[in-house]
């Protein structure tokens, strides 16, 4: 039985087609992630679980009951809002207290709870500031804390490491990854970051325009994506696509190298590949270029590990191939994966 | 050192002197109200001599004063005893807390439904709500005779305590629908998450952040039924069911004759304990406004 499962959940907002008949099912005690870009639905989908929407078509469950007509309350859900939410007007402690006052949790048990929510998240120190004393990353610590404290089934977070710093954020999202499989507490976080979904999520659910375009792993999703959205929205740079016939044929950067770079037994795809510009990164270099193909040149990047020592200028034109099996194709028309071909 | 504990001291003899200053001059006419409550007429009217003094009747020996000499009880007798100030003093404040009441439990839903309103027809309202406050009652109060009457009320506290929030709940809803504007929507819906219902969410995380407003709120509207006139003199005509603002001066002024003492003195007895609660509220206020401000 799936902790939360939405079928066929649509929502308009007038002609805004914000949700688009979204099915989703996460397995028990997963870390399921929502990435899209902005605008694509997530948080609309996040509220319509949580209850502060009600979709215009289609059901959601948790645990196995349909909770279309429940308010938020009854739904046993944790949310942690992109804002965080801190109620400005209360400490810390009775910011996190919240939730168990509401539920009616005696006086001594909320003192206790409080107390084991806090020394998770390392913030017993703050329990008598407000909101407005705290910095940003301890504000998403108390706002975790308060979504923690009822242990409830589910946790929804939206964006919630957004408006930390670079810095923070890489700490944040370990903590966070580290504090949901202590809790095991099934959770669907959204973001639009790739590096956070790939990095934390058990599955990713690519949204777009209102729509689930692939659900899986995240070797999956990035490894065999099931069109040319979810190919070019992972990776970082995208997936090449090159018109070939009545095909797109796709391949990413890392695996596009100087043929001389490439191991001699593997079956190869050879191409031109005329280099305009380079980007040294330090750990690897970004080469920028076209290849040219029936419809003329296309755009393409390569990107080399900074073990291929190859001197590459911009100018120049050199031989740059891909393995066969790395090779993806997709319908030109739809954008939807199709099986190998001959290339 | 030796600068800064000679500077201190001096900065702060500053600091004190022009706070006496302005003090004094905001507190001279209450201080020249009290004094005038006291004074006989001959000390009143005499041109020489201060205002802030008592001067008494110059007698020769153990002549008993041919005039009421200063300073003297006999304005307040006259006022508590001579008149029905005492019911008025109760009539306004019955008026006050009712239309005080009734502003809150209508102008708080009405500005909160205002606030949430999206679009384009939240602002329009709002605005339009606002626009009616700022009909004069001059213009209006023949027309609202004429409701009153039908409704029986004339000449009875209730036609004021229906009539008030027609002056007071425009002008509260939109106040207060700024206030709740300013306040994230994120907050309730946190605590609905959170496991309340609406109604409480507002209660508990809406409400204790526009504390600042509903007191404004409160403020604003007894003041307005305090010192109102218009409607007051001319929905009611019998001096048992008058309100401060219209029995004071219509039994005080008789004909051409002005009974200043006891009228400066029934001022007094009314602003300055509304004057003592409002700023106790102003420290809240004050609180309540800082705390907005720093947030981030
Ligand atoms: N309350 C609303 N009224 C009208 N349009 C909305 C509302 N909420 C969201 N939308 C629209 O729905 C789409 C999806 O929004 P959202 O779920 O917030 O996206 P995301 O969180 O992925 O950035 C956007 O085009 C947004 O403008
Ligand atoms: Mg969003």
């Amino acid at each position: 039985m799936a902790v939360v499962e939405t079928r066929d959940i649509k929502k308009y907002f007038g002609e805004v087609r914000a949700v688009d008949g979204v099915d989703l099912s996460t397995h028990d005690g997963e870390f399921l992630v929502l990435l899209g870009p902005s605008g694509c639905g997530k948080t609309t989908l996040l509220r319509i679980i949580a209850g502060l929407e009600q979709p215009t078509a289609g059901e959601v469950l948790l645990g196995g009951e349909v909770v279309n007509g429940l308010p938020p309350r009854a739904r046993k859900i944790a949310m942690v809002f992109q804002s965080y939410a801190l109620y400005p007007h209360m400490s810390v402690f009775d910011n996190i207290a919240f939730p168990l006052k509401a539920h009616g949790v005696s006086k001594e048990a909320r003192k206790t709870k409080v107390g084991w929510a806090t020394s998770i998240l390392g913030i017993e120190k703050l329990l008598e500031r407000k909101p407005r004393e705290l910095s940003g990353g301890e504000k998403q610590r108390v706002a975790l804390a308060r979504a923690l404290v009822r242990e409830p089934s589910v946790f929804l977070l939206d964006e919630p490491l957004s408006n930390l710093d670079a810095q923070l954020r890489a700490s944040a999202r370990d903590e966070l990854q580290q504090l949901q499989r202590r809790t095991g507490i099934t959770t669907i976080y959204v973001t639009h970051d790739q590096v956070e979904a790939m990095g934390m999520g058990d599955r990713i659910a690519v949204m777009y325009q209102g729509k689930i375009r692939q659900l899986g792993t995240p070797q999956e999703v990035y490894d065999e994506p099931a069109d040319t959205f979810v190919a070019t929205f992972l990776g970082s740079p995208p997936m090449n696509l090159i018109e070939r016939e009545d095909r797109l044929v796709g391949f990413r950067p890392e695996r596009f190298l100087p043929t001389e770079a490439i191991e001699l037994h593997a079956d190869l795809v050879s191409f031109s590949f005329a280099v305009t510009r380079v980007e040294y990164l330090g750990a690897d270099r970004l080469v920028y270029g076209a290849v040219g193909d029936v419809s003329g040149d296309t755009k393409a990047v390569s990107r080399l590990p900074s073990t291929v020592t190859v001197p590459i200028q911009p100018g120049d034109s050199y031989d740059f191939a891909v393995q066969t099996a790395d090779l993806k194709f997709f319908d030109k028309v739809t954008g939807l994966r199709t099986g190998p071909r001959p290339f | 050192m030796r600068t800064v504990s000679f500077k201190r001291p001096a900065k702060r003899a500053g600091l004190y002197g022009v706070a006496a200053f302005f003090s004094f001059f905001a507190a001279a006419p209450i201080l020249w109200m009290i004094i005038t409550a006291f004074k006989g007429d001959w000390d009143l009217y005499r041109s020489r001599g201060s205002p802030f003094l008592f001067n008494k009747y110059p007698t020769v020996g153990n002549e008993p004063s041919p005039v009421v000499d200063s300073p003297t009880l006999e304005n307040l007798r006259l006022l508590f005893f001579e008149t029905n100030f005492t019911t008025f003093l109760w009539n306004s404040l019955a008026v006050g807390v009712l239309v005080v009441v009734i502003t809150l439990i209508i102008s708080i839903p009405a500005a909160y439904s205002l606030a949430r309103l999206t679009g384009r027809w939240g602002e329009r309202s709002g605005i339009t709500i606002f626009l009616v406050y700022l009909i004069p009652p001059t213009l209006l109060f023949i027309p609202l005779f004429r409701i009153v009457v039908y409704l029986g009320l004339n000449d009875t506290l209730w036609s004021m305590v229906v009539v008030y929030p027609t002056l007071t709940i425009p002008f509260c809803t939109w106040l207060l629908s700024g206030f709740f504007k300013s306040i994230p929507k994120d907050l309730e819906e946190a605590a609905m998450v959170d496991g309340y219902s609406r109604l409480m969410a507002f209660l508990k995380v809406v409400m204790p952040l526009s504390l600042p407003g509903v007191i404004a709120v409160v403020v604003f509207t007894f003041s307005l039924t305090l010192h109102e006139f218009i409607y007051a003199l001319t929905f009611v005509s019998s001096s048992a069911h008058r309100t401060v603002s219209v029995g004071v001066p219509t039994e005080l002024i008789r004909g051409d004759v002005f009974f200043w003492q006891s009228l400066v003195a029934a001022a007094a007895i009314v602003a300055i304990p509304v004057a003592i609660v409002y700023s106790f509220l102003l420290d809240r206020l004050v609180a309540g406004f800082t705390m907005g401000a720093v947030k981030g």
